[in-house]
């Protein structure tokens, strides 16, 4: 600050109070409607003062959408592919810095162009592949003769061996969201930056990649991995539309589908109590890990641009 | 030289940032070339392809096969019921640039996506413009404008479509109140403008971050001189900041209309479901409605291969973004 203005700084804090309650009006509101009956929801004009059914809508809520099963399936999904990416990508990452191999380029660039196609615009062909895992190996081994070739001498049919359908599973829910190569990108280039002695020293101590991998690259990256862990939980957590393609069956989808089921629809009882008690425990987990993580959260966003 | 790539070159040699190899000629592809490999490495190609596997095989099935297949349906027509395929060329993109609807829904997706990039801009701009010249409370602020990071795109849209529902919410029953005929069910634009605001609501928090640490790295001694050259705050922000914030405005544009296009697709699904009549029917939920609902596989992977091009579209503008940020370092 260079100089100080009293009407400036007024202004400012003014701007800045009126945009943190447009932020927090919806939530506010959504309190007040999660803690009143349905009765007193549907009343002309709306309170503006709580009521006191909110713990009693929570667990209304929690039963209703059957929440213990969906917030199980929620924590494993996002574990799933918070440690997933970083895992595949941390060692692809190393691999394209510190190996020289034939093809590196290649293999540079096969993952380089995953990152210009988001998930959302090949949503179809991509829950092809997860209903029909194994179509793409069924038809290579038909077309070199595989499939006849090991049904002929052993009578295994290999077609039926690779029908692997990874609807309803985690395995369909988590790979298809780890197929994309920002982690790998973002390690490769933070690699990059890592200086060239320790791995000289590290070859001299007589350090294997492995070694030099576990014992020197891992913990320099931790700062990345850990800004990067919570973008990926905040990612993970709020996915929508997979879960919604990829799970027909209750028992398998996340909590973001279950608030969805519970919102009130044209002729239905209008609920809204429920639902907005409901959206509180859904948005819970990752609105904890911004306020409790927002400095390392912050610097990884800004970070992760560049 | 330019001046201005001479900086850059400074910039390189300190390595803050390697660049890409963007421009690299074919041959390096096959060869074992040098480019982005560290100069003390290893040299173990089946430990490579190892650790390379994992990668490689996650992108093969759910990247490169989709993909692939996403390109050949959209050159076949298929019945929904058997599994008949006829190659039909170009039909597939000529039906549709045909169709009023997609051509409604694709107007209707830009008008949302720049109103939507704007409105997050100048409301992130207004609110880190503010941050900047505080004192106090800046942590508190930053926390609570930064809370709907946290939240889903599709949960903003359960709030706001609560919020403006036209029988219970509490908003819509003051624009009732002020004579507002308010009913996002049944009037196309109250539709539309409901769903640009939970996603503006959501987003502004995004385009703030990159602004307020925008805003922070312009050097104090710039803003010192222009402070006793007599440049007041709100003219040294027009003047000194904002030019020098534009590589990362750049860059939120280019987020912001990939957002716009990509990532609001749980605010439709759960405030209008396109509807009514189509009216927030964007590109991307047309493709899901298309595909899923009705099941028209041919004109939904036409439509996929046209938001493919648009996305590496953006996916190029944005390194272009990423590399301009380095221009304005003093």
């Amino acid at each position: 600050m260079v100089e100080r203005h009293t009407g400036l700084s007024i202004f400012c804090h003014v701007v800045l109070l009126i945009g943190a309650a447009i932020v927090c009006m919806p939530l506010y509101f959504a309190f007040v409607a999660g803690s009143l009956t349905v009765g007193e929801v549907q009343q002309v004009p709306f309170p503006l003062v709580p009521g006191g059914h909110f713990v009693e809508n929570t667990v209304l809520a929690w039963n209703e959408g059957q929440f213990s099963r969906l917030y199980v399936n929620s924590v494993i999904v996002t574990v799933g592919i918070v440690v997933g990416k970083l895992t595949v990508s941390l060692i692809a990452g190393f691999a394209v810095t510190y190996f020289r191999f034939p093809f590196r380029m290649t293999a540079f660039w096969l993952i380089f162009i995953s990152l210009m196609l988001p998930v959302e615009v090949r949503i179809i062909p991509t829950y092809e592949a997860v209903a029909d895992a194994g179509g793409p190996l069924r038809s290579l081994f038909d077309a070199i003769g595989l499939t006849g070739f090991i049904a002929d001498r052993t009578g295994y049919q290999l077609d039926a061996a690779l029908q692997w359908n990874m609807i309803n599973s985690y395995g369909g829910l988590i790979l298809p969201l780890i197929a994309s190569a920002s982690a790998t990108f973002l390690f490769r280039q933070f690699f990059l930056t890592v200086p060239d002695e320790l791995c000289e020293a590290a070859k001299l101590d007589g350090a294997g990649p492995l070694k030099f991998f576990w014992d020197v690259l891992l913990p320099l990256s931790r700062a990345n991995i850990a800004a990067l862990s919570i973008i990926l939980f905040l990612y993970g957590w709020n996915q929508y539309l997979w879960p919604l393609l990829f799970t027909t069956e209750k028992t398998m989808a996340t909590a973001m589908i279950g608030l969805k089921d519970l919102i009130p629809v044209a002729d239905a009882q209008p609920a809204w109590n429920i639902a907005m008690a409901a959206s509180f425990f859904v948005m819970a987990p990752p609105a904890l890990v911004i306020l409790l993580m927002q400095r390392w959260f912050t610097k990884g966003l800004v970070d992760s641009s560049k | 030289m330019p001046a201005s790539d001479a900086i850059m070159m400074e910039n390189e040699g300190v390595g803050t940032r390697p660049r890409l190899p963007l421009r690299r000629s074919l041959r390096s592809l096959v060869g074992t070339s040098e480019a982005g490999l560290k100069a003390s490495h290893f040299r173990r190609p089946w430990l490579a392809a190892g650790l390379l596997a994992p990668q490689l095989l996650i992108l093969l099935f759910f990247f490169f096969i989709p993909t692939w297949k996403a390109l050949s349906l959209a050159f076949v027509q298929v019945d929904p019921f058997g599994g008949t395929m006829i190659f039909v060329g170009f039909e597939n993109f000529t039906t549709l640039f045909s169709s009023p609807e997609y051509r409604d829904s694709a107007i209707l997706t830009l008008w949302f996506t720049v109103v939507q990039c704007i409105a997050t801009l100048a409301i992130a701009g207004l609110l880190a413009f503010a941050t900047d010249n505080v004192m106090r409370g800046r942590a508190i602020y930053k926390g609570v404008i930064l809370l709907p990071y946290a939240i889903a795109p599709a949960i903003s849209g359960v709030l706001w479509a609560f919020l403006f529902n036209p029988t219970v919410g509490p908003l819509a029953q003051m624009l009732h109140q002020l004579g507002f005929a308010w009913d996002p069910n049944r009037r196309p634009f109250d539709a539309l403008l409901l769903v640009s605001v939970a996603a503006v609501w959501k987003h502004v928090c995004y385009d703030y971050i990159f602004l307020v640490a925008a805003f922070l790295a312009v050097p104090a001694s710039v803003m010192e001189a222009a402070a006793i050259d007599g440049a007041r705050p709100v003219r040294r922000f027009f003047t000194m900041t904002l030019p020098m914030a534009a590589p990362t405005i750049f860059f939120l544009i280019v987020m912001n209309f990939v957002y716009g296009l990509f990532e609001t697709f749980g605010i439709i699904d759960t405030v209008t479901r396109g509807g009514p009549a189509g009216s927030t029917n964007t590109l991307v939920y047309k493709v899901y409605q298309d595909g899923f609902r009705q099941l028209d596989l041919g004109s939904s992977a036409a439509q996929s291969v046209i938001l493919m091009v648009i996305a590496v579209l953006f996916t190029i503008l944005q390194f272009r973004a990423v590399e301009r940020k380095v221009n304005y370092q003093v």
